[in-house]
């Protein structure tokens, strides 16, 4: 089987193809074209962009930074509303977002690079950080727990230690940063600037961390709301989608996050095994993520399935384009109806051609089959409510919250995936910790 | 084509386009390949007295840059030839000799006294040259020596020098004005009372481009320290056309030829000097910045203008917009006009809002029925203007001027189409007694 032909097979590549593969995905830009970038901006009055932005980072003011030379300024307006600002200049679909909403699309259709721009100050500021941006208020005494240490989860850890508070946080993972250390394309954030940037947050002082502490398993949320003064739960989704359809036990049948995790923590790619034909189910960023490496990993041919057309795929515009860039076949209107194994390794997926009809999805009758060595699962991921307990009401199989992410339970606050109305998206979590670490602050003051 | 011809005070050139006195007309070889592209003509880089003066050996020039490093303004501190004077005399008899339809116009600068000019006169006469341009314009250095702006600066010299010139020498005589004054009009009158032929401005103003934050020196530096330079290019533009305006529109100077100086980069700006009643241009930065190949787009642009125009000739058009240059005081108070937005061509930045808001008159909404809409409320527009300036949308802010009739609805004074200024104004107590 390790034939780099056929079946699934590390060292597909060369070393420098490898490098290649999984260097910077969108170089930063140099300071001359930051500058020049910068002067695009109109300095708009209320800014479309930072209405669009959900941290509400005031753009037109950081870019305005930039042109003037400073950086150190620019950095401060991102950071002191999206305290992951570095990482989210990196990840978030601006397309949808800040970018979106730029004036300059109505005559030119080439917005501002926003996040661009917003990387070109996040990283010079990273480079050179001189005196504390942030400094803590005075102890007030009040200890919360943050339980899962992903993006929404250092937002209201940092905002917290900010407002005067001790925070622990407690993670399920060997290092903190959630889907920013574990599930995120490598070539979307090199040379380890995760935990760079988790280092930089924790420096403010007041935090401390537990990794390999996961509710339910190593701590219970009664524990939490006993000794401390407050709990923040930012715990993602555990979970992950089933296809609906028997899934037999065969070698190559993978959940994309498993993949995707596996990728970010290994040292050597060439280590990493990979299909010669990969079929990847689903219509996300995640499925792009997964699609996208198996291709830099050496694959030769690889699909992902979508059971619905373009516009319905949560992965954006630009993320299909970036697919299908990177030799991406993306087959539409086709759902899975059987996994087909054959002594024990996966060989392929048989798919029914689906439609729309008044509303609803339904088969047109017509199947077709794909070869593959590996196929991966990405069709979303769920909340897994037990760790949590009973005494957190959900809806829709996520933490039900208020505006600020105040649950059910009194001492009780939730943002991120785990909790229910979002988008999903990296700074929606970040704005979450934020606005409840705001809400938590308050409510030691009532 | 249309006809680009000059004749300027007896000095006929193909095009309006002459290279001003400075680096790029410094010596023969510059000058040939100026011509060579197209240039109308040249006034030679300053010549002075031997022995010549010396140079620093740092930077002598500075630039205030765009965000793209478009140069926006630019300036220096080099002197004038540092050549001996036969030298530029030799190169400038060859060049006229090789070149005899341009114009070569030697550009002079010695002390303030009779026997200098006398004994430089006669020099550079023989060189064949079609005139003398006085440089009493230079801010920097030579000024020092009591030559360049120190002379400018005082009509009673520009009027004398511009007498002995015209005494030694039967050459046409064009007096260079520095802008470095309080009133234009006086050192124009002084050169025209000495008999000067024409004047030519602007010339440079003072400045210092910047300061160098981490050294804490002004810039540009010689070995830490700086002197202030002259001001140039594009920037300075809105000065040289103020000063050329006042001159041509000044009683005692109409009439007086003019070659327009100042921050002339495109065929447009060319055209607007000589519609305030230049009769030549001189160009010296935009070839700094880009090279002399620039003349092709500036004689291509304006004769392009005039055939879309009808215009013959530069005199068709020359001064043509001077009678629209009036003291204040003679401004129509009756004349109303307000802000349009295109709604269509709107791309909702906002600023007309935010800056009428923030420093103006309040007349923008930034608000319609709860949706982002910019619209100018009459009843509060005084027709500043300020909203077209700022403005990222070309023609998406206008102004409309009220039709007699029409009510001004900030004032709720009907519009009358009547001329009436300040001179009659009620409010003003020196006004004049109805007639």
């Amino acid at each position: 089987m390790n034939d780099k032909h056929s079946g699934i097979c590390a060292g597909r590549l060369t070393a420098a193809e490898y490098a290649k593969n999984f260097a910077d995905a969108h170089p930063p830009l140099n300071r001359t074209q930051a500058l020049i970038e910068s002067e695009r901006c109109y300095y708009c009055y209320d800014a479309p962009c930072t209405t669009a932005c959900p941290t509400g980072i005031d753009i037109p003011t950081f870019i305005q930074r930039i042109a003037q030379d400073n950086v150190r300024g620019a950095a401060h307006t991102i950071l002191e509303e999206n305290i992951l600002g570095g990482m989210c200049a990196r990840v978030c679909p601006t397309e949808v977002l800040c970018e979106q909403a730029c004036v300059r699309n109505t005559n030119e259709d080439k917005p501002v690079e926003i996040g661009l721009l917003q990387r070109y100050a996040t990283d010079g500021y990273f480079a050179k950080p001189g005196a504390p941006l942030f400094k803590r208020a005075a102890s007030s005494g009040k200890r919360v727990a943050v339980v899962g240490a992903g993006p929404a989860g250092l937002s209201c850890a940092h905002r917290l230690a900010m407002l005067g508070h001790d925070v622990v946080m407690f993670d399920a993972n060997p290092k903190p940063g959630g889907l920013n250390e574990y599930g995120l394309a490598t070539y979307k954030t090199v040379d380890g600037f995760a935990q760079k940037e988790i280092e930089w947050l924790l420096s403010i002082g007041g935090i401390t961390v537990h990794e390999d502490k996961a509710l339910g398993r190593d701590i219970v949320l009664d524990d939490l709301t006993r000794d401390y003064d407050a709990v923040f739960l930012g715990m993602g989704l555990a979970g992950v989608n089933a296809l609906g359809v028997t899934e037999p036990q065969a070698k190559g049948l993978r959940d994309a996050v498993t993949f995707i995790a596996e990728l970010r923590q290994a040292g050597d790619y060439g280590g990493v095994p990979i299909g010669r034909q990969v079929v990847v189910i689903g219509g996300g960023m995640t499925a792009v993520d997964a699609a996208v490496q198996s291709r830099k990993l050496g694959a030769e041919d690889v699909t992902i399935v979508y059971r619905r057309g373009e516009e319905a795929m949560s992965a954006s515009g630009y993320e299909q384009d970036w697919a299908k860039k990177n030799g991406v076949k993306i087959t539409l209107w086709a759902r899975p109806v059987e996994i087909l194994a054959e002594d024990g390794a996966v060989t392929g997926v048989r798919f029914a051609r689906t439609a729309q009809a008044n509303g609803k999805l339904t088969d047109t009758g017509e199947t077709f089959a794909l070869a593959a060595d590996m196929v991966f699962r990405a069709i979303g991921q769920t909340f897994v409510a037990a760790p949590a307990g009973s005494s957190i009401t959900l809806k829709d199989g996520r933490i039900a919250t208020d505006e600020d992410g105040k649950t059910s339970h009194p001492k009780v606050w939730a943002g991120g995936d785990c909790r229910h109305g979002g988008r999903d998206l990296t700074v929606e979590a970040v704005e979450h910790g934020k606005r409840a670490a705001i809400a938590i602050d308050k409510s030691f003051r009532a | 084509m249309a006809d680009l011809t000059t004749h300027f005070i007896g000095i006929k050139s193909p095009n309006p386009f002459w290279l001003a006195s400075a680096p790029p007309t410094d010596k023969e070889y510059n000058v040939v390949r100026a011509l060579a592209a197209g240039w109308g003509g040249v006034v030679w880089k300053t010549v002075g007295e031997d022995p010549p003066i010396v140079n620093v050996n740092g930077p002598r020039y500075a630039t205030l840059w765009s965000q793209d490093r478009r140069v926006i303004g630019f300036n220096n501190i080099e002197l004038i030839s540092d050549r001996p004077l036969k030298t530029n005399l030799d190169e400038m008899r060859r060049v006229k000799r090789a070149w005899p339809d341009r114009a070569i116009i030697a550009s002079l600068m010695v002390p303030c006294t009779e026997e200098a000019w006398k004994n430089i006169l006669p020099q550079v006469e023989d060189t064949g040259c079609d005139g003398v341009e006085l440089n009493f314009g230079c801010p920097h250095g030579m000024s020092e020596r009591g030559m360049g702006s120190a002379v400018g600066q005082v009509p009673e010299y520009i009027q004398m020098v511009a007498a002995w010139c015209k005494q030694y020498s039967k050459l046409p005589v064009i007096v260079k004005l520095t802008p470095n004054i309080t009133d234009i009009r006086y050192p124009a009158r002084a050169a025209k009372k000495g008999g000067a032929d024409a004047v030519s401005l602007i010339n440079t103003i003072n400045s210092i481009m910047g300061v160098d934050l981490d050294r804490m020196v002004m810039n540009p530096v010689t070995d830490g320290k700086g002197s202030h330079g002259g001001y140039c290019g594009y920037a300075v533009k809105p000065i040289a056309l103020n000063m050329v305006g006042e001159i041509a529109r000044d009683p005692e100077t109409h009439g007086l030829p003019i070659s327009g100086i100042g921050g002339i980069t495109t065929w447009k700006d060319a055209a607007e000097f000589i519609a305030l009643g230049a009769g030549t241009v001189q160009v010296c930065t935009a070839a700094m910045v880009y090279g002399f190949k620039i003349i092709q787009d500036l004689t291509d642009g304006l004769s392009n203008f005039m055939d879309e125009k009808g215009y013959k000739s530069i005199a068709d058009f020359q001064g043509k917009a001077v009678g629209s240059v009036v003291n204040w005081q003679a401004l129509n108070l009756n004349h109303i006009e307000k802000a349009v937005i295109e709604q269509d061509l709107c791309i909702q930045c906002g600023r007309c809002h935010v800056v009428c808001e923030d420093t103006s008159h309040q007349a923008i909404v930034a608000k319609v029925n709860g949706k982002r809409h910019f619209e100018v409320m009459e009843e509060e527009c005084v027709g500043c203007n300020l909203c077209v300036s700022i403005c990222p949308v070309p023609q998406c802010i206008t102004m409309r001027a009220l039709k007699p009739g029409e009510v001004d609805k900030r004032t709720g004074v009907k519009v009358t189409g009547q001329y009436a200024n300040w001179t009659t104004h009620p409010n003003n107590p020196m006004r004049e007694a109805a007639k």
